[in-house]
């Protein structure tokens, strides 16, 4: 293992120091909704960094163009649309919130490179539409470059280390990075595409161990259209379940994820193969949380778990609690903004949650 | 499905270009195969091909024929909507060849000369494009909550039922802005920025796909009739 990390060591890319401007992802807002406010919260409150938030920004159309529904031309003009929206705020380093949209944003700058005539065309209609002029960013980013690029100071300010408050163990997390974040570029990832370590970085970092299983890289199963279509939902749940069936016996307490889908899915299809199999791959039944990296680092950074949003994950993140020894109020994870009780949601027949 | 020849052939006369020439202007095409050596490490690693009949380099090769009725075929057909553009095979291609953006030429060629809804799978898009589609033009964002619920969604699960029962609440203890103006998470999008969007898709060709995929669907469902 030492030297396989020196080996991943050994893949860098540029990441900027201070003045971002922000971009938010459609499926992180909507399925972890505290992600984002705890990343901005991070990065302003703990490390002292510039962040812009915009309101203008809409979505990089990212999963439309990937279920093609919209041509080409169209995300790349919405990108450069949101490149112009950093250009006004006079920003110049472009951090975004999800891997789809990475993978946008990073292959349109590349298209442009290739084929310089579909910039061109592209500055045209962006301003006969919209009237808006851009600047390229000088430096592209992943939200989770960010928080690896930081992952030493986070440390110095943690309330805890990822280790079993029963013995010192390090607790087993898998690392789940998402295709579009190396795979199709793979010098714009910290480690490349067969060794990212953008959030095996932060395992290291903050106590825990990484586990290498065999569908460690494999797809989470999103598929765009083969997900967003009803019918075609099996090439979702049976990917991730390739994934499941592969981890399951080097007995993770918890997986982390890049990007928001893959979060999401394999959160979801636990606990869909509990329902359909009443099959789970821990050994008590609980099934194995799924986190974000910001969720994870505001746990380290000792912020209330309710606050983080983690009573919002299908799968139960209370056992991974008790194991770090956090002290928690298990009646908060049910509250609403003011304090009231907004009951509790139906248990599923075979999943248990406490 | 696989058309008759002497129908292709009337279509194919009607057409200004060829299929192959059409094609061959696709810049995701031109990026996406330069020469396969029919190696299979993109069938290898493909998580399409783990869960249905999807083979691409048995599409490569197909394309890379460069032939008309072999092309039809494939435009008319199931085989191109199985891929989930995960790009794994982007990486692995030893001779840097890119069969998901193949995958992505032929997709906009299938709805452009409407042969997507001769397919079940082809005809599906219309459902992406009434749910995905149309919620970026209506919220700024390809998904939204308010739009998901558990039937259309079931495996979203009990503890999304109890979030989106309560969610004015409990996005308001969690910081986010929802439905508001101005920043923050679920934001309501001004209206500035929907009709840029609005703009951006009349432009750029995204409103006219929308239309081949509603008349197209809507036309083979009459015939069907």
């Amino acid at each position: 293992m030492k030297n396989k990390n020196q080996g991943w060591l050994s893949y860098q890319k540029e990441i900027a120091d201070d003045h971002y401007y922000f971009a938010r992802s459609c499926i992180r807002q909507n399925f972890f909704p505290a992600s984002e406010t705890i990343f901005l919260k991070i990065l302003r409150e703990e490390l002292c960094k510039d962040i812009f938030d915009d309101p203008e920004q809409t979505t990089c159309t990212g999963i439309a163009y990937h279920s093609g529904i919209i041509p080409l031309e169209t995300t790349m003009t919405v990108v450069a649309r949101q490149f112009a929206l950093m250009t006004m705020a006079g920003y110049e380093n472009f951090v975004c919130s999800c891997v789809t949209s990475f993978g946008i944003y990073t292959e349109v700058l590349e298209t442009w490179k290739h084929f310089p005539e579909e910039e061109k065309k592209t500055r045209e209609v962006l301003l006969n539409a919209t009237g808006l002029e851009f600047k390229i960013p000088a430096n592209l980013v992943h939200t989770s470059d960010i928080i690896y690029k930081f992952r030493e100071q986070i440390a110095s300010k943690a309330s805890l280390r990822l280790v079993n408050f029963t013995d010192g163990s390090p607790l087993k997390i898998i690392d789940h990075v998402g295709c579009h974040y190396a795979k199709i570029f793979p010098d714009k990832g910290i480690g490349g595409a067969e060794y990212p370590y953008v959030l095996a970085g932060l395992i290291d970092a903050w106590g825990a161990e990484q586990v290498d299983y065999p569908e460690r890289r494999h797809c989470c199963g999103f598929g765009f259209r083969q997900y967003l279509i009803k019918e075609n939902r099996g090439y979702s749940v049976t990917n991730s379940k390739i994934k499941f069936e592969s981890m399951a016996p080097f007995h993770p307490d918890l997986i982390i994820a890049n990007c928001p889908g893959c979060t999401f899915f394999l959160d979801r299809w636990q606990y869909v193969i509990s329902e359909m199999e009443n099959k789970t791959y821990d050994a008590e039944g609980y099934g194995i949380p799924v986190l974000t990296y910001e969720e994870l680092a505001g746990l380290v950074l000792g912020y209330n778990p309710w606050d983080l949003g983690l009573q919002l994950h299908q799968v139960d993140v209370e056992p991974l609690l008790m194991k770090l020894g956090l002290t928690y109020s298990q009646e908060g994870k049910f509250k609403g903004a003011n304090g009231e009780d907004l009951g509790r949601p139906v248990k599923p027949q075979f999943l248990k949650t406490l | 499905m696989k058309l008759p020849w002497i129908i292709y052939k009337h279509i194919h006369n009607s057409l200004m270009e060829t299929l192959v020439q059409q094609l061959l202007t696709d810049i995701r095409f031109q990026e996406g195969l330069k020469a396969c050596i029919s190696c299979g490490t993109c069938t290898a690693i493909c998580p399409a091909a783990q869960v249905s009949d999807y083979d691409p380099r048995m599409l490569v090769e197909m394309v890379q024929t460069r032939n008309e009725e072999v092309l039809l075929e494939l435009l008319s057909g199931d085989t191109i909507w199985r891929c989930g553009e995960c790009l794994s095979c982007k990486t692995r291609c030893p001779r840097g060849n890119t069969p998901g953006y193949i995958i992505q030429a032929l997709r906009a060629l299938s709805i452009a000369n409407g042969f997507f809804a001769n397919s079940d799978q082809g005809r599906l898009q219309l459902e992406i494009k009434r749910s995905v589609g149309e919620h970026i033009l209506k919220y700024g964002y390809c998904v939204h909550i308010d739009e998901i619920d558990t039937g259309k969604y079931p495996e979203q699960g009990p503890v999304w039922e109890w979030y989106r029962e309560n969610r004015e609440s409990i996005l308001a203890r969690l910081g986010a802005n929802y439905n508001q103006e101005g920043a923050g998470t679920l934001r309501k999008i001004s209206d500035r920025s929907l009709e840029d969007l609005q703009a951006i898709f009349n432009e750029t060709g995204a409103m006219e796909r929308f239309q081949q995929i509603e008349s197209g669907t809507v036309k083979q469902a009459k015939d069907e009739k």
